[in-house]
């Protein structure tokens, strides 16, 4: 018989081995983390920078941390990388599974509602100090208008979940992103402006905070950007952030003060 | 006391299939086709709810004809195997055989040692990266398993159907030439005395694996889209329908984000 359409669910029962939060041998995993998120005109955005450190080292200088989980979900993680990796990969199957079986989308509430589930079941480990936070950034497809269709909601390791409004920040240098966005962000930013401010506030980030690797332009090596509208999910490009960058480099170069 | 009837398992076996084919017989038609692109499931479904195609994983399809709770369980069945799969091991690693297997041996299991056989037949077909490596496999009530080449036709008056079929399939035609001669060959059975019907997209379901598609192959194609598939039609097609030619250019028929 079929019974719940949650992929999870099924999963508990026949593979509980697969779920992520099955407790593992981790100890000192990579952590550390800049992911923001904030609403646009057609949409909304999420960035995430591609370090990962492990203690004092720099684990991974090219690791990706913001995902599409579907077409119109963005999600971020900031946490223990693998366990948060894995996280994000149930969470994709889990959502094109309902899509399969129902034969239609869940609401964004619905998907942002699941999602504080898994954050919960991980609830466990989180207490021995694994701790997983995602930020979850969402086109809401029921909402005509599109400047108020982007929806971001925050998460703790209790598996509260908070709308947040206008643009979020999660991870150990999201204090400076916020205070970045807090002077950049404007209402109705056109997408241009808005793959600036985000690239601009993990600058920030990670000009203050070790654990979060700035763009690295020897390497070619930009923060993940990813847009979702009512056209889908989109990854913005390396060439067009190359730009991006370069300008932001040479604003900075005028002003070493900021 | 009572003595029990004897029969022979031959004979319960031969009931057995005769109850399934009259049950699969008593609905419409079902064809999955290749085209240039990939393959096309055509059924006539005038409901625009309850599917009788669906999507299973990345590049493979399902369809089912018969009694619907029993091909809807099987099709919940076959996502589940296909995601648990390709979350344990690889996406690539779902493949339409391994899946088509464990249909058989389901199929097989239920047709011998339940109640009464599954009254339905389904179709897991994958679209390949070429033409030459497209699939399509028949799975019949009692878990045979048929791998078919170019189409296959499921449903009531399969024998009609599967003649007609004969008659218009071409091998590499486009979506629409090849849609609209499915479509003909649907109506060319089940009119009252033989008589063609013309089926309009409301009384179609139909859906593609596209293989120019990006990972999720699968599109379902309905209203505006489907009309205006079944329009645009190349003018020497023997079996164009008759629709208003105005409604090919309005239509929207580039890929959305979500069907």
């Amino acid at each position: 018989m079929p019974g719940s359409s949650s992929f999870t669910d099924f999963l508990a029962g026949a593979a509980p081995e697969l779920l992520p939060s099955s407790p593992g041998s981790a100890v000192s995993m990579p952590h550390g983390t800049t992911i923001v998120a904030a609403a646009y005109a057609d949409g909304v955005i999420m960035a995430g920078d591609r370090r990962a450190t492990s203690g004092n080292l720099i684990a991974n200088r090219d690791i990706e941390k913001v995902f599409a989980a579907d077409d119109y979900v963005l999600v971020g993680i900031a946490g223990v990388a693998g366990l948060a990796i894995e996280l994000v990969r149930l969470y994709q199957v889990e959502l094109e599974h309902f899509e399969k079986i129902e034969g239609t989308q869940l609401t964004l509430d619905g998907k942002s509602n699941r999602l504080a589930t898994m954050v919960r079941a991980n609830l466990g480990v989180a207490m021995q100090g694994l701790v997983v936070v995602p930020l979850f950034a969402g086109y809401d497809v029921d909402q005509p208008d599109p400047a108020k269709a982007g929806r971001i909601f925050s998460y703790d390791p209790t598996g509260g979940r908070y709308p947040e409004q206008h643009y979020h920040s999660v991870g150990s240098g999201s204090l400076f992103a916020r205070g970045a966005l807090k002077k950049l962000w404007r209402p109705g930013l056109d997408r241009d402006a808005v793959v600036r401010v985000v690239v601009e506030s993990l600058y920030d980030a990670a000009d203050d905070d070790s654990a979060t690797g700035g763009p690295d332009v020897t390497r070619g090596i930009y923060p993940v950007v990813m847009t979702a509208t009512s056209s889908g999910a989109q990854r913005v490009g390396d060439d067009e952030l190359g730009v991006v960058v370069r300008s932001i480099l040479a604003d900075r170069e005028s002003r070493p003060g900021a | 006391m009572s003595m029990p009837f004897y029969a022979s398992a031959e004979q319960i076996m031969r009931d057995r299939s005769e109850f399934a084919r009259k049950g699969i017989a008593r609905g419409r038609g079902a064809v999955v086709r290749t085209y240039a692109d990939g393959i096309i499931f055509v059924t006539e479904n005038p409901s625009s709810a309850l599917h009788k195609v669906s999507e299973i994983y990345d590049r493979i399809g399902f369809a089912g004809v018969g009694k619907y709770n029993e091909y809807e369980n099987l099709r919940v069945a076959g996502i589940r195997l296909a995601d648990l799969r390709g979350y344990s091991y690889d996406r690539r690693d779902v493949t339409a055989r391994g899946l088509a297997n464990a249909y058989a041996q389901t199929l097989g299991a239920i047709f011998t040692e339940q109640q009464k056989p599954y009254e339905v037949e389904i179709c897991v077909a994958e679209v390949g990266d070429t033409a030459e490596n497209d699939q399509i496999y028949r799975l019949t009530y009692d878990g045979t398993i048929v791998d078919e080449p170019e189409f296959l036709v499921m449903g009531g008056q399969a024998e009609t159907l599967t003649a007609e079929m004969k008659r218009v399939f071409v091998s590499g035609q486009g979506l629409s030439d090849a849609l609209v001669a499915t479509v003909a060959a649907l109506g060319a059975v089940g009119g009252p005395d033989g008589t063609p019907r013309t089926l309009s997209a409301t009384q179609l379901e139909v859906a593609v694996l596209d293989r120019t598609r990006g990972k999720r192959k699968f599109r379902r194609y309905s209203d505006t889209a489907l009309t205006g598939l079944l329009a645009e039609v190349t003018p020497d097609t023997p079996n164009a329908l008759d629709e208003d030619a105005d409604t090919a250019s309005d239509t929207d028929v580039s890929e959305s984000a979500v069907e």
